[in-house]
């Protein structure tokens, strides 16, 4: 569905501009890079998952050939990362099985490994908690002096004084008093899944001065690791340099240990120093999805709209909290965009326990919350009869509703009424025809039973925080694009390239983005929150608006007219009402010269982007093996810049710990030791391409407010809806409710009767 | 005194890219150890960064490379293990000299069969080989040859699409 004028460049497919070095092996990822007198930085981990360190002996590890530094908790520098600032390089307690004790620099990475078995170190076992709410009890082990019951305090401000941690609205006795139908439960998604990108976290790190500090990183975010890190670590002069990023899903947006390691042994021996994690350290010291439990009670009308949301939100982060208060802040932002209602009263607790941290995933609090949130809803849905589609299409915010954003403030939706979209979607899916009724299997072939579920999200942060771009129009008809961002696989350095050519009526070819370095570059926030496609891209599209202004104004002088007369088109700048009359760029810009225009965009959290993801599923009785046989998802981007970029981002909702959560994908830690047992390629389970299930997008592009190309980025949040609807399709198929995340033949066998004892 | 290890080290020769390579085998400097896996002597001591190590665990199949045509894991592999052995990279596809990309190169460019791009060159290998054993494969073989290929940002669907665009275009 096309409503829009057609475009020379946008909407269409272009090769991406690093094509050629993907598929020859010349893009360079964290890992190919190496540096003059590079060292390779190793970990040494802590086996125990609650310790504090008695004593450590560096002695033989520092004599061990190869090796430059030995450092520990007692000579490490002191900065400080976490939120609140609790989280120390090295301490003398470690919190979770793998947490860091020792950093040992060497000339290999061999040597480096080596010398860790010659670290000797004398733990005082300390006994450890895992659950969330075990760790709220009186007498749980307490992880931090200053968080008495392991709570992290929620009121930090990471997105100023009233940043959201609670959702507080009307008058919830009343709602529940509006309700047909009440359902109240508890629901767990606690499976802290891996984001696992292929590439493991990695960090170069070179002092060149007593106060400047370079890294070279593999993120989404590339100036993260200049301003989230100056503050914490005494306000070195950071300059921050993206290589190719080989995947993030949110976990890479910066890589704050690896940093912090490669940084701390790089200063200790005057050299530059490489911090590459093992896939070990990836799956057992990097960054899980939260851990997140919803109790409470919610009320339908018979018409489906909700009238009432209360209870607790019990987040469990691991060991530290980096940025989880954000996480819980765009969480409940998120759960408002969903189901719009009059009366919340939703608290959220930020726990600690001893395990691997969880923090930012794509999803980033929201499919959190939602995975959890949503199930409490079927008991009401189920008893009124309600199409969940009609529910969401109901529910889900419309222009001119409002909801509190993550910041705390109230915005009124200036988006998009998204009906069509949910319309489109069911009709692909064939909803009306697979939709029996709630808890009732579409299709029963002896011991197959099919089922369909449906879910959907949406994220107003696609207008999130500040960008900032320079564009440089060139005497040979090209452009340069100065923005720091990052190619960390959603093309989105192309599509930038390929609005700049629509902009300036020169060839995609023409135009080029500098490499995502700080120093080159202004300030850009980064990709997150899809905020590619409006946020970063409305800057880069005025400053070339800024730049073309320059250009005529050169130009007009020289061509006896005014600015407002002039145009351009592939390089020749003309007289609109006599196109013939003009001259090429260089003939107005001199034969060397340059010209570059500025453009800023601001943060706008009014527009929500959507996607509405639906799901058939088959299960075994006799397995207890769940297929998913095929994925629907719809939305609308408002315009598509790249057909392909967009629908890879779509497929991405079975990776990146999205679908499969609901089906197999799961960290399992060990509650007696506190080991993971899984932190493997093998067994930690991923789909391979022989279980692809068929897959289909629909993407409508009816013209949204936000720049010139009247698009929305939408990536982010593919994997967000496809747990809970996984979820409902199989309690459709087995017509029994489900308890719990990932479906593995087990819960299901047991769900259904068959086994008992299965895991709880 | 004279190491007499040092002097009757063992040599093997790879033929990597069509180029011959000796490598003596030992624990000094610019010697290969035996430990060594072919993935650590492609990337450190050849600089043939074009081979990835994901899981290096033997897993994901990111760190495929051709072992006399047949798609082996590089870092399941010792190096002295490889001895007479021909092995090819993602660098050894494109012609050299006219800079042109192997068909299954420029298919994966045309169906931007990618996205963060660090598992491609692992899955273009498998895919160069199944081709030459089969060249019009159906979808379930395509699938089915790489299914030991790992892919997190989801390229599957357009990998599909770009080897299914060469099923039955070349016999090579």
């Amino acid at each position: 569905m096309k409503f829009q004028k057609e475009y020379r460049y946008i909407g269409k497919a272009f090769p991406r501009k690093d094509a050629v070095g993907i598929v020859t092996g010349k893009a360079q990822y964290i890992d190919d890079l190496e540096l003059p007198r590079m060292l390779h930085g190793k970990v040494l981990r802590s086996p125990y998952p609650h310790a504090r360190i008695k004593q450590i002996d560096t002695a033989s590890a520092e004599k061990s050939r190869g090796v430059k530094a030995v450092l520990t908790h007692k000579n490490v520098p002191r900065w400080m990362t976490g939120t609140p600032r609790h989280v120390r390089v090295l301490d003398e307690k470690v919190r979770f099985v793998g947490d860091a004790v020792a950093l040992v620099a060497a000339e290999t990475e061999a040597q480096a490994r080596d010398a860790l078995a010659l670290i000797e170190v004398t733990y005082e076992a300390l006994p450890a908690v895992y659950d969330v709410e075990d760790a709220l009890k009186a007498d749980a082990p307490q992880l931090y002096d200053d968080f008495p019951g392991n709570l992290l305090p929620l009121d930090v401000a990471v997105f100023g004084p009233n940043t959201l941690s609670a959702i507080e609205l009307g008058d919830v006795e009343k709602g529940f008093a509006d309700s047909d139908f009440i359902s109240e439960g508890t629901f767990s998604y606690e499976n802290i899944p891996n984001p696992l990108p292929i590439e493991s976290p990695g960090v170069i790190a070179e002092w060149s001065e007593p106060n400047h500090l370079t890294v070279w990183s593999a993120t989404q975010c590339v100036y993260w690791h200049r301003h989230m890190m100056l503050p914490r670590m005494g306000f070195p002069d950071i300059r921050t340099i993206g290589t190719h990023c080989g995947g993030s899903f949110g976990s890479k947006n910066y890589s704050t240990q690896p940093m912090l390691y490669a940084a701390a042994l790089a200063r200790a021996t005057g050299r530059p120093v490489k911090v590459c994690f093992s896939k070990a350290e990836h799956f057992g010291a990097f960054v899980l999805r939260l851990g997140s439990r919803f109790r409470g009670r919610v009320g339908l009308k018979k018409d489906g709209s909700v009238q009432a949301v209360s209870g607790e939100w019990l987040v469990n982060t691991g060991a530290f909290s980096d940025q989880t208060q954000a996480q819980i802040a765009v969480g409940l932002g998120e759960a408002q965009l969903m189901l719009r209602c009059s009366n919340w009263d939703l608290q959220a607790k930020l726990v600690c326990t001893n395990r691997c941290p969880s923090g930012m995933v794509r999803g980033f609090g929201g499919q959190e919350l939602e995975s959890a949130l949503l199930p409490v809803f079927e008991d009401a849905m189920a008893r009124g009869d309600i199409d969940p589609v009609e529910f969401f299409k109901k529910n889900f915010v419309k222009p001119g509703e409002g909801y509190y954003w993550r910041e705390g403030n109230w915005w009124i939706s200036k988006g998009k009424d998204y009906s069509e979209a949910i319309e489109s979607g069911a009709q692909a899916f064939g909803w009306a025809e697979k939709w029996k009724g709630w808890h009732k299997p579409t299709a029963v072939n002896e011991n197959k039973r099919i089922g369909v579920g449906v879910s959907v999200h949406g994220n107003a942060d696609v207008g999130e925080s500040f960008s900032e771009a320079y564009i440089r129009l060139n005497p040979d008809a090209t452009a340069t694009i100065h923005a720091c961002v990052a190619e960390s696989g959603t093309g989105q350095r192309s599509n930038l390239c390929k609005m700049v050519a629509e902009t300036l009526q020169i060839h995609p070819d023409k135009v080029s983005i500098t490499p995502p370095d700080s120093l080159m570059n202004p300030f850009d926030f980064g990709l997150v929150g899809s905020r590619g496609t409006y946020a970063v891209a409305s800057a880069v599209i005025s400053a070339a608006d800024d730049a073309k202004e320059k250009l005529f104004e050169m130009a007009a002088p020289i061509l006896k007219t005014t600015p407002d007369d002039l145009d351009s088109k592939d390089g020749f700048v003309f007289v609109k009402r006599d196109p013939d009359k003009g001259m090429p760029w260089r003939k107005a810009l001199g034969l060397m010269q340059t010209c570059t225009g500025f453009g800023r965009f601001e943060p706008d959290y009014s527009k929500p982007n959507f996607l509405i993801l639906f799901a058939e599923v088959e299960v075994d009785t006799e397995t207890g093996k769940l297929d998913l046989l095929r994925v629907v998802t719809a939305t609308d981007v408002g315009q598509i810049i790249d057909p392909p970029s967009l629908e890879g981002q779509l497929h991405g909702a079975i990776g990146a710990a999205g679908i499969d959560t609901a089906i197999f994908e799961e960290s399992l830690i060990d509650k007696n030791s506190g080991h993971m047992l899984n932190m493997n390629m093998m067994d930690y389970k991923w789909r391979s391409f022989p279980e692809l299930p068929r897959f289909e997008n629909r993407i409508l592009e009816t013209s949204i407010q936000t720049h010139r190309y009247k698009a929305i980025g939408v990536g982010e949040i593919s994997t967000s809806p496809g747990p809970s609807a996984v979820l409902m399709a199989a309690s459709n198929a087995l017509g029994t409710r489900l308890k719990g995340y990932p479906l593995t033949p087990d819960k299901i066998l047991e769900a259904i009767g068959k086994i008992s004892g299965g895991r709880s | 005194m004279i190491d007499r290890e040092a002097h009757e080290s063992e040599t093997i020769r790879l033929t990597i890219n069509d180029v011959v390579q000796e490598f003596e085998i030992g624990g000094r400097a610019y010697q290969v150890s035996p430990y060594e896996t072919l993935a650590e002597t492609l990337r450190e001591t050849l600089g043939l960064k074009g081979t990835k190590t994901g899981c290096n665990q033997g897993a994901c199949g990111s760190c495929t490379v051709l072992m006399d045509g047949i798609p082996v894991l590089a870092c399941m592999l010792l190096t002295i293990e490889c001895d007479g052995k021909a092995i090819t990279t993602i660098e050894g596809l494109q012609n050299q000299a006219t800079g042109q990309l192997d068909e299954v190169q420029q298919a994966f460019v045309d169906h931007s069969a990618f996205q963060c791009g660090f598992c491609t060159p692992g899955l273009i290998m498998a895919s160069k080989a199944l081709l030459s054993i089969n060249p019009s494969p159906t979808e379930a073989e395509i699938k089915e040859a790489l299914s030991g290929h790992y892919c997190r940002c989801i390229s599957h669907y357009h990998v599909v699409e770009a080897l299914l665009s060469l099923a039955g275009k070349s016999g090579k």
